[in-house]
């Protein structure tokens, strides 16, 4: 059964190749369906493939062909349990999208392409999982960047969706840079980039200041691709790819590449407790600065954003703390609530004929009641309401922090806080949309989505619900499932007993204030003005954009402009043309010896064989 | 060795007929206009060396020699099949074989 691992990434790979080559004459919305199948049936062989772990069986390496050996680079796949779960969200959460984006792109004229993209970014992301080594991880890697890119500027017509296309894919090859640091690094350290290797000697062959260093560098990676300080910037622009993508891509799956990359090389991170102390520093900062720009934003696509920044900082804190399970606990949960919201949205955008701003919507529960009902429960959920999923793997998080005590109770602190923010934004989102008075333009006819629309929300709303309950303090399911992966490495575990209910009831109490403040704010009456002061910066992303621009960006173009225009045409070009100068120069020079005469050069040959005989003689000592 | 009366023959003597040939040859390369003593000239040079040649591969009791100048014998030929296909061409148009008339490739 192991040797259909490799279907995983060849089936949707092979729809991705042909609906780009006959997509036109598949049509809409054929295309749509198969592509849909292609991820579903990887779906069903990776549960079929799961259900021996259940059982305990052992970890597997699949080798499918020899690609580079000499640095231990093979195509060659690893499944196990924590690998297993990742082909689980992706294909799962993935699938949904996929019948859900039937639904959503139709009528556009580039239908087979959306889905040929869609399908790609599956086969990319299941390589980024499955890969049993650096090399292959990292062309997963680079694929679900240049998928993203694609899908992102899918609109490319639209100038800033084509601009923002350009930067996520600019931005995170700065975080790429660090990860490919990162494995020269190990390579040069361990001569060979194959996992099982690199784990099983790295107490051996690290010292603590080498693991600190590569750790680092592979946290850049992650700080790219998964959207953390300093390198968030592109995500929010983002949200002008297809709302589908937003949700599958951007919340669901490849954002949350840099947690599973940390929670993979656990042992490397393990040893350098340094790099952990960074990690989830940054991860809580994140959490905390990307919540309270959520707060301020008009646009519902942007208000998710910023909340899954937010949430990616609470997962990215999680593995910091080596709260391994906890971080990737979180990244399930989030993967369901935040697709559910994110295609929630989008039935919301949809019904209301492209209108994105929250300001004019209000009142939509009684024209889109599906889309309200699942989406309240995603709301609930993501806010950490008992005993949604959010609930459970929030406070997970939070408790190890507390566990962990110190400097980390700090981190403690700040989850708190962004789980109060976490909760008034989202009501905000929630009242701003779905009650109150219709705001909407004249002519907008707010509707129900198609049944392919509204079947993913159930299925997600339900997820959403339930999936918490997988692992409680009562009953650690997850935790024993991942045991085979984090066996044995040194994880930080919440307090027991009368803590760890002591420290739920805290964050609980902090999600009903949220929503209650929000509700005293939004939800009697008129809305509160939302101008000037923090409301501006807010929406200006607190000008980190225009800082950026000033400090990076501008100075990155004035080096290119004066390297194009004064380098390149007056050194590099003076070079080459003073090259070729002096050889014309010299060429005229030397013209005057070809006479035309053939007399004249026998002379010289007579005369030169004359000059080498005479050389020779004297070499000789003949005279 | 060849012996004659009381002269000895030796492979000096070859040495300088040869020498003597390829000074000859040589001037008529660079002394004479027309492009067919020229070649003649030519063959006298290359001739020469044949001399040398066998009379040195004789001297040292080596087959290398006469090897050598069979090799330079089949150059030879092709050469002057060139050569005079040329020459016939360059008379049929300008009916001259003088070739200080003939210095069109001046740079």
């Amino acid at each position: 059964m192991i040797d259909y691992l490799w279907l995983l990434i060849a089936l949707p790979l092979l729809g991705a190749l042909t609906l780009i080559l006959f997509g036109k004459h598949i049509g809409e919305p054929a295309s749509g369906w198969l592509a849909s199948a292609l991820v579903v049936i990887p779906f069903l062989i990776a549960a079929a493939l799961t259900v021996p772990f259940l059982n305990g069986a052992e970890s597997e390496t699949v080798f499918l062909f020899s690609w580079i050996p000499v640095i231990g680079a093979n195509a060659s796949l690893l499944w196990d349990p924590l690998s297993a779960l990742m082909t689980l969200v992706v294909t799962g959460v993935g699938g949904l999208i996929h019948v859900y984006s039937v639904g959503y792109m139709h009528g556009d004229p580039r239908y087979p392409r959306f889905f040929a993209y869609m399908n790609f970014f599956i086969a990319s992301m299941l390589t980024l999982v499955l890969a049993d080594n650096f090399a292959l991880m990292f062309v997963g890697w680079e694929l679900v960047g240049l998928s993203s890119y694609l899908l992102i500027s899918f609109w490319f017509v639209k100038p800033s969706a084509a601009a923002a296309g350009k930067k996520a894919f600019i931005v995170n090859r700065i975080g790429d840079w660090g990860f490919l640091i990162a494995l020269m690094m190990i390579f040069a350290a361990f001569g060979t980039l194959d996992f099982a290797i690199v784990f099983a000697e790295a107490h051996g062959v690290l010292s603590v200041g080498l693991a600190t260093a590569i750790t680092l560098m592979l946290f850049i990676g992650a700080t790219g691709k998964s959207a953390q300080l300093p390198l968030y910037v592109w995500l929010p622009d983002a949200m002008e790819g297809p709302t589908p993508v937003s949700a599958l891509i951007h919340a669901a799956t490849m954002v949350t590449a840099g947690v599973y990359m940390i929670a993979r090389t656990a042992v490397l991170f393990e040893m350098a407790p340094i790099s952990l102390a960074i990690v989830a520093t940054v991860g809580a900062l994140t959490a905390i600065f990307a919540a309270t720009l959520a707060v301020g934003q008009r646009d519902i696509k942007r208000v998710l954003a910023y909340s899954t920044i937010s949430q990616l900082g609470y997962m990215v804190m999680a593995v910091g703390l080596t709260a391994f399970t906890a971080g990737i606990f979180h990244l399930m949960t989030h993967a369901f609530f935040k697709a559910l919201l994110f295609l929630g949205a989008g039935s919301v955008i949809h019904a209301m004929s492209d209108e994105q701003d929250m300001w004019k919507m209000g009142g939509l529960r009684k024209y889109v009641p599906i889309t309200f009902v699942t989406m309240a429960v995603g709301w609930l959920a993501i806010s950490g309401l008992f005993p949604l999923a959010g609930f459970w793997s929030k406070d997970e998080i939070l408790a190890s922090a507390f566990a962990k005590g110190g400097f980390f109770l700090i981190l403690w602190g700040i989850g708190v806080v962004t789980a109060l923010i976490t909760a008034f934004y989202m009501t905000r989102l929630i009242i701003l949309t779905f009650f109150g008075d219709k705001r909407w333009d004249e002519g907008v006819h707010p509707h129900e989505s198609p049944w392919t629309m509204t079947i993913p929300l159930i299925v997600l709303a339900l997820l959403s619900a339930i999936a918490g309950l997988w692992n409680t303090p009562v009953r650690l399911g997850l935790e024993h499932f991942l045991e085979p992966v984090f066996g044995d490495i040194h994880q930080v575990h919440p307090a027991g007993g009368l803590t760890v209910w002591a420290l739920a009831l805290i964050s609980l109490a902090m999600v009903v204030i949220g929503i209650l403040i929000a509700y005293g704010r939004y939800g009697r009456g008129d809305l509160p003005n939302e101008e000037g002061g923090y409301w501006t910066a807010a929406l200006d992303g607190y000008g980190v954009d225009t800082f950026y621009g000033k400090v990076i960006v501008l100075p990155g173009k004035t080096i290119s402009t004066w390297l194009a225009m004064v380098f390149d045409t007056k050194v590099v070009d003076g070079v080459v043309n003073g090259l070729a100068y002096g050889v014309r120069a010299f060429g005229s020079s030397m013209r005057v010896l070809q006479t035309g005469w053939v007399r004249s050069y026998g002379a010289a040959i007579v005369a030169g064989s004359l000059g080498v005989i005479l050389w020779l003689l004297l070499q000789g000592g003949a005279f | 060795m060849i012996v004659m009366a009381d002269v000895t023959v030796t492979v000096g003597w070859y040495m300088i007929l040869a020498a003597v040939l390829f000074s000859m040859g040589a001037a008529g390369v660079l002394l004479r206009r027309n492009a067919l003593v020229m070649f003649m000239s030519v063959e006298l040079m290359l001739n020469s060396v044949n001399l040398t040649f066998i009379a040195a591969g004789n001297e040292l009791g080596l087959v290398e020699g006469q090897v050598a100048a069979l090799f330079v014998m089949v150059v030879a030929a092709a050469e002057v099949t060139v050569g005079l296909a040329i020459l016939v061409a360059v008379f049929r148009r300008r009916s001259t074989a003088n070739v200080d008339l003939l210095s069109e490739l001046k740079g």
